[in-house]
């Protein structure tokens, strides 16, 4: 497997299907029993300190010394990173903010909840404004408003041309900040490729499937009639007043076109993407058990 | 290697363990502070080297074991159970630094634990004797850091060993309460051959050195009722420690550079 680039991709798999485990393996956590792993053409476990460089890692939940404040923690990576002090001090409390947590900067991580941690542990893996990104699982632990912090940092990254490998158990996570997507089962890698060329090649029909939403209602008729009849359309169904899932057949011209034709009709869409249960359709194709 | 030592120190002196060992030695040495006082033992008062020999022979060696506990104990074993290694490792650094560092930190706040010991003890020693301070006993204060050294690499070494604090704290008292005692009495009484092999008669030298003359081996009796009483020597004390620190450090480095973060 060879990620490059500045893009975000999804590493799924069932548990115990060694998502971690590869992520450990890029860190150096743990050894490979065969192959190796590279870091911009650096051999990881044998010179960790230069292919470790410019990653920024979050593997599973890290404890910090409970006796020390988010502020010295963070220090504590600056210095091992080998940032100037007064770009650490800049550096940590943008970070710290970014993560929604400047007003806990300078009280003891020991009396922080799970998720507060999870957000400090963030802020660790961001701080030096790394290359590569590696997050494993990020939002675990983190209610719905952090969830969803998360992912908007994972879209800031993304546009300032950083790679983003994070692997997940939420598809709709996936879904909605992955370009790509890898899945892994049994140790083994089962497919690699664009969100959408995945979903196409391997969902139950072999075709693709957005959802639009809408700024005014929409009936059975007009769907059947207007959207369901557009060319490469095979199917259209109303989820809900204001949203419809669309089946179409072809790749990423036909989704273009599908879009501007949607857009001509004057429908009031606000909104067109993948359907996450497209995904959700490919993953239950791909992966059969759950361990 | 420097920001593992300060941050390791940090962490220490945040936390209760390096208030709880100073707590330790402060009643250690007002009780030796009182009992003197009080009582005006002449095994203490009757000369400045026999009153060095009681107070700081006496307890230092637990002192340096307390210490070697309290910081060495959890150091490695820690960073897997509590996952803070997660924290560090996946940063750009080698995991010597790690080692070396956080074994560092735990020397460092040893010697200020031994520092404060043995201020009161020479603050009580210049009471009674003035400051005719023997010289002996900066010498057996070079061999308590010695032995401080070695029972830090000796106590780090079961940290890499295990991945469970209890255990790994549990086993480095064991050792040095009980075991290392028990086994040098057995070697002596039993198979009269020297415990060269132990770390705690090398540290022998630390209240040998602050006895004059120097003790030596001696043997009382005869025939089969013939007992052997060992006295290890300054260079074989020296030796003695150097290999543990040297064997157990390397061993401890080697087992943390191969462990894995599962």
């Amino acid at each position: 497997m060879k990620i490059e680039g500045s893009k975000c991709v999804g590493f799924l798999g069932p548990n115990g299907a060694g998502k971690t485990t590869t992520l450990k393996i890029f860190t150096d956590m743990i050894r490979a029993s065969e192959g190796r792993a590279l870091i911009n053409g650096v051999d990881v476990h044998l010179n960790k300190k230069k292919a470790l460089g410019p990653v920024g890692a979050l593997i599973e939940s890290p404890e910090i010394y409970p006796a020390l404040t988010p502020r010295e923690a963070l220090s504590m990576v600056a210095d091992l990173r080998g940032l100037p002090r007064a770009e650490a001090k800049k550096k940590i409390e943008e970070t710290v903010a970014e993560v929604k947590m400047n007003e806990w900067l300078d009280k003891k991580v020991g009396k922080f909840s799970k998720g507060m941690k999870q957000r400090i542990n963030i802020a660790a893996a961001l701080l030096s404004d790394p290359e590569v990104i590696m997050l494993d699982e990020p939002t675990t632990g983190l209610d719905p408003r952090g969830q969803s912090e998360v992912r908007d940092i994972v879209k800031d990254l993304k546009k300032k041309n950083r790679l983003v490998f994070m692997s997940s158990h939420l598809l709709n996570e996936v879904q909605e900040i992955c370009d790509e997507v890898a899945m892994i089962d049994h140790g083994k890698l089962i497919v690699y490729d664009s969100l959408s060329n995945v979903t196409t090649r391997f969902s139950s029909d072999g075709s693709n499937t957005v959802e639009i939403e809408l700024s005014r209602d929409i009936d059975d008729h007009s769907v059947n009639r207007n959207i369901a009849s557009l060319t490469s359309v095979s199917s259209a169904e109303r989820i809900d007043a204001r949203k419809v899932r669309i089946h179409f057949s072809g790749g990423i011209q036909n989704q273009e076109r599908l879009l501007q034709e949607l857009a001509t009709m004057r429908i009031g869409m606000t909104s067109f993407r993948p359907s996450a249960s497209a995904l959700e359709d490919t993953y239950l194709n791909l992966i059969k058990d759950t361990l | 290697m420097g920001t593992i030592t300060k941050y390791e120190l940090v962490n220490y002196f945040r936390s209760r363990r390096f208030y709880v060992l100073l707590i330790i030695g402060l009643i250690i040495s007002a009780l030796l502070t009182t009992l003197v006082g009080y009582y005006r033992p002449s095994a203490f008062l009757s000369s400045s080297l026999n009153f060095y020999s009681s107070w700081w022979a006496g307890a230092i060696t637990f002192v340096i074991i307390l210490s070697g506990i309290f910081y060495g104990g959890d150091a490695i074993s820690g960073e897997f159970q509590n996952k803070t290694g997660y924290f560090l490792v996946a940063n750009p650094l080698r995991r010597s630094s790690i080692y070396i560092g956080k074994w560092l930190g735990a020397l460092i706040a040893s010697v200020i634990m031994l520092g404060v010991f043995a201020a009161i003890a020479i603050g009580n020693g210049i009471y009674y004797f003035g400051l005719n301070i023997p010289y002996q006993l900066w010498v057996s204060l070079l061999f308590s850091l010695l032995y401080l050294i070695a029972v830090l690499g000796f106590t780090f070494f079961f940290s890499s060993l295990f991945k469970s604090t209890s255990m790994s704290i549990l086993v480095t008292a064991i050792l040095f309460l009980f075991a290392f005692s028990l086994i040098q009495s057995l070697v002596e009484g039993l198979v009269k051959i020297e415990p060269w092999f132990l770390i705690t008669y090398g540290a022998q030298i630390i209240s040998n050195v602050l006895v004059d003359p120097y003790p030596t081996t001696a043997t009382q009796g005869f025939g089969p009722n013939a007992f052997t009483t060992y006295a290890a020597t300054i260079p074989e004390g020296i030796a003695i420690l150097l290999a543990y620190f040297v064997v157990t450090a390397v061993l401890g480095l080697l087992l943390f550079e191969r462990k894995e973060f599962t």
